[in-house]
């Protein structure tokens, strides 16, 4: 505390309202610091980066229309009759919470706007976590030091489908209610526990009394709960680790460029959250989403046909009904393996992208810290992994949706099927092999740019009549760019055999490992990027060929 | 803690270039980063005239942005709720839920976009490098922790009085089963719930339409007829764990057409009666092809053949479909002969 007359005139007469208000908040929580620290903090621009900021964005926007339509839904399964305005429903019997939600959509005022950007921002949500992870994926953003956060973001991904599970059951609306049916089917497949944990869930037989009650509370507390906790550890560490950045001049690893927080990221970033929103409101002003008066209440005897669930779900039901129904029945059990299989199938495809950055690093044994991302073409076995893993995604979405192809295109439900169960192999196999030749390929190109320059489409006629195109030098920046890039060479085991011939164990994990590097980093792997000596070469002795 | 070091191969991969380095291309490295390229002026940093259309152009954003929102309000207390406005080429909408929803957008586009547009245009882009530190620690700050640590550890004692250690891990362990029993009252055990049904030896076939009784005359052939057992109805308590169950289908077949001998045993007839219910994961079969007496769950399109026992011919589904038997009481109605002999719906662990 500083007792100096001037100081302390100043700090009661002269000082602005809201520095003496920043003081104040100063003394008490230390803010100062913090904006030491993070106002001017600096954020490098690219337009992927957005995809992050989509996410946060439209969760809180699902939080906050979420908690509104918490006023006036009603979590009961208890039978009413409907009395409300839509009158083709008059006199139906169905739960309350189907009621509550024809209510919120005929009844209260903007109630349907509200239910529409809350649906659309959850469909925004997981398509905007969907598309921001394979950005870090394919960067390589996920290595060291961030493969934690590389977790978190897949915590929030798993729990994000989750919580749209659990959300868009609670209408209990016939298609959704088919859903849960078809949850309860997959959970009962479990071998030993299964019908246990079917009927803990269900609070008995299905579909029971309690599972909207208790969908409820896990959708709007349990998960977004644990899932406001991760997107604020996940928002930390990405202050923390500072952003990354695609090489370029003056871009390093020991820095990061770009511009200032306070106050061009608070403006761009600020006003992005009102322009995802804005978007939402508008798409829910204009496409509907979920109409449950359209479908009517649940019944467990009815059904309709083109039953799809969310977009984030798709994959989990293709691989439901593609699978062939396998069933083994042994000393008076049963394992369902046509629909086990499935599950374990859908958990495996989840783990994997846990475990990915693990893999890699454990193939790389790179211990070091990557803040200058990878341009997907760079790492083209990682690159196509994940186009297989996307290929193999989609495969399954189609399977999801094989009623609709074959309505649409008027095939064979059942050709659709066995494309799917054929493609869901063949298809991640093919997609991997030719997006690794296509990364080879803008290899090969980056190299012949930086080594014999640009094609400038200007043809020359030489004096003695030939023709030549002429290609243009790269400039310094350019040069740079294109070769900032590391490469890996492969692991190698070494001899298992030492001078004095005598044998030297050699574990399997090594030996897999070496493998694995030479399939990541081998010579038909990657293109070696150009070196000095080679671009001397070129440019100085006799120009251009 | 053997090395007080950061190993080498822990620091950010070095680059051709320390940070900052303004390098030009020499013998050396053609290659060399040549630094930040210089700041680009953008029009309104040089014409004055420029940035005040830029920021006429935010204000104005800003503005529709005010009247958006007056226009959400008006059309709030205005718009009657059922009111419905055909708009092109959607269709038929609600209308306030229309206005609302675009005036909403509109006013938050606005802000959003006015915002966007003053830092792009209007604030600096100059671009700032700032530096990185390690994620780590430096190796005093290591040493220190691993030092506190040990400290802290051994006036503890926790490593020494390995009896006090156990018991506390004993009792840490334990204690969760306490959430865990208070689980258990989440639900009933299954027992043998999942293998019975309502139906029962005479018990009527209810038209599920209709609610009549149903004889075997009114079942024509090319029909799917639902059924549910007599006595039951929608407003009884447990209707709907009931009928996810006792749903059942009837179709009429020529007697020769049956191939399977039990089927045509339990049938009447050529009146066959299955379980509505997915022997895949539940959901209930609604479609039917009349010429070939296929029937089609419309969740995950697994086809059962009705006049070869119901069994799988086409999906995901495991076993046939559980049937019914039946017969005629002595007024004509058709009636159960009994419970379905496995259970009904997809398969557990339990099933057999």
């Amino acid at each position: 505390m500083s007792t100096a007359p001037n100081e302390q005139s100043r700090s009661r007469g002269k000082a602005p309202a809201g520095e003496r208000v920043a003081d104040w908040a100063d003394g008490r929580l230390g803010i100062y610091s913090l904006a030491k620290a993070n106002m001017r903090k600096i954020f490098p621009d690219h337009w992927s980066f957005m995809l992050g900021e989509v996410c946060m964005y439209s969760f809180i926007i699902i939080i906050l229309t979420g908690v509104y339509l918490t006023l006036f839904f009603h979590p009961s399964m208890n039978e009413v009759e409907y009395h409300g305005s839509y009158v083709p429903m008059q006199g139906q019997l169905m739960s309350e919470a189907f009621n509550s939600t024809l209510h919120i959509s005929f009844d209260v005022r903007g109630g349907l706007l509200i239910r529409q950007i809350h649906h659309w921002g959850a469909v925004v949500f997981l398509a905007g976590m969907f598309v921001h992870m394979m950005r870090v994926f394919f960067t390589g953003a996920f290595r060291k030091p961030r493969e934690v956060n590389w977790l978190f973001g897949f915590l929030l991904f798993v729990l994000g489908m989750f919580t749209g599970f659990t959300g868009y059951s609670l209408p209990d609306d016939l298609l959704s209610g088919t859903g849960v049916r078809i949850a309860e089917g997959l959970v009962l497949s479990v071998p030993i526990v299964g019908t246990y944990i079917s009927f803990f869930l269900f609070g008995g037989e299905f579909p029971g009394h309690d599972f909207v009650a208790r969908f409820y509370s896990i959708h709007i507390l349990l998960l977004p709960g644990i899932m406001l906790g991760l997107m604020v550890a996940h928002l930390i560490l990405v202050f923390y680790h500072k952003h990354t950045q695609f090489a370029g001049p003056g871009k390093t690893e020991k820095n990061v460029v770009g511009m200032p927080l306070l106050p061009v990221y608070m403006a761009k970033a600020g006003g992005f959250f009102f322009l995802v929103f804005g978007v939402l409101a508008v798409l829910a002003a204009v496409a509907q989403i979920n109409p449950i008066w359209a479908m009517g209440p649940y019944r467990p005897d009815q059904v309709s046909t083109g039953a799809q669930p969310d977009w984030y779900m798709g994959f989990s039901e293709g691989f439901v009904r593609v699978m062939p129904g396998w069933e083994i029945n042994v000393a008076g059990h049963t394992l369902v393996l046509g629909v086990l299989i499935p599950l374990i199938v859908f958990g495996l495809m989840l783990v994997s992208i846990a475990v990915y950055p693990f893999i890699e690093s454990w193939i790389t044994g790179d211990k070091r810290e990557h803040h200058i991302l990878d341009r997907p073409r760079n790492a083209p076995t990682r690159t196509a992994l994940g186009v297989a893993w996307l290929t193999f995604f989609a495969m399954a979405m189609v399977g999801g949706g094989n009623d609709l192809w074959a309505t649409h295109f008027h095939l064979s439900v059942n050709s659709v099927t066995y494309f799917v169960r054929i493609f869901l192999f063949a298809g991640p196999v093919i997609a991997y092999i030719v997006t690794k030749r296509i990364c080879l390929g803008l290899q090969r190109r980056d190299r012949e740019k930086v080594l014999h320059g640009r094609e400038t489409g200007i043809i020359k006629r030489l004096p003695h009549g030939e023709f030549i195109e002429v290609h243009e030098p790269l400039s310094q920046e350019q040069l740079h760019t294109l070769t900032a890039h590391e490469q890996y060479t492969p692991a190698e085991i070494g001899p298992t055999v030492d001078e004095n011939g005598v044998e030297r164990k050699v574990p399997a994990s090594q030996k897999l490992r070496a493998k694995l590097s030479n399939a990541y980093y081998g010579e038909h792997a990657q293109i070696p990027k150009p070196r000095a000596e080679e671009y001397k070469e070129i440019t100085s002795g006799h120009g251009h060929h | 803690m053997s090395s007080q070091d950061i190993p080498e191969e822990n620091l950010p991969a070095e680059q051709d270039h320390a940070h900052g380095a303004v390098a030009t291309a020499d013998e050396e490295n053609p290659f060399a980063d040549p630094g930040l390229p210089p700041h680009e002026h953008r029009i309104q940093d040089i014409d004055e005239r420029a940035a005040k259309r830029s920021e006429r152009a935010v204000a104005f954003l800003f503005t529709v942005s005010m009247l958006a929102t007056i226009g959400f309000i008006v059309s709030y207390l205005a718009i009657p709720n059922d009111k419905s406005i055909f708009v092109f080429p959607i269709g038929h909408l609600s209308a306030m839920n229309f206005a609302l929803g675009l005036t909403l957008g509109v006013a938050l586009f606005c802000i959003g976009a006015g915002a966007v547009h003053w830092a792009r245009t209007l604030m600096s882009d100059v671009e700032i490098a700032d530096d990185r530190h390690p994620i780590e620690a430096s190796p005093e700050v290591r040493a220190k922790v691993h030092a506190d640590f040990r400290q802290g550890a051994a006036e503890s004692g926790f490593g020494r009085r390995k009896l006090i250690r156990n018991t506390m891990f004993g009792a840490m362990a334990l204690v969760p089963l306490s959430g865990v029993m208070l689980l258990g009252g989440l639900g009933p055990a299954p027992k043998t719930k999942l293998r019975h049904t309502m139906w029962a030896k005479g018990k009527r076939l209810v038209n599920m339409n209709t609610g009549q009784p149903l004889r075997p005359e009114d079942v024509a052939v090319g029909s799917l007829t639902f059924a549910m057992p007599d006595g039951m109805s929608e407003h009884d308590e447990d209707f709907q764990n009931e009928i996810a169950k006792a749903a059942l289908m009837i179709v009429r077949l020529q007697p020769d057409d049956i191939k399977d001998k039990r089927e045509l045993d339990w049938s009447h007839q050529g009146v066959v009666a299955y379980s509505k219910i997915c022997t895949h994961v539940g959901c209930p079969i609604s479609l039917y092809e009349q010429q070939t007496h296929h029937v089609l769950c419309p969740c995950h399109q697994s086809t059962f053949d009705l006049t070869d026992g119901a069994r799988v011919i086409f999906g995901p589904a495991g076993h046939a479909l559980p049937q019914l038997r039946i017969g005629v009481d002595s007024e004509g109605y058709l009636q159960a002969l009994g419970d379905f002999e496995e259970p009904v719906g997809p398969a557990f662990w339990e099933r057999g």
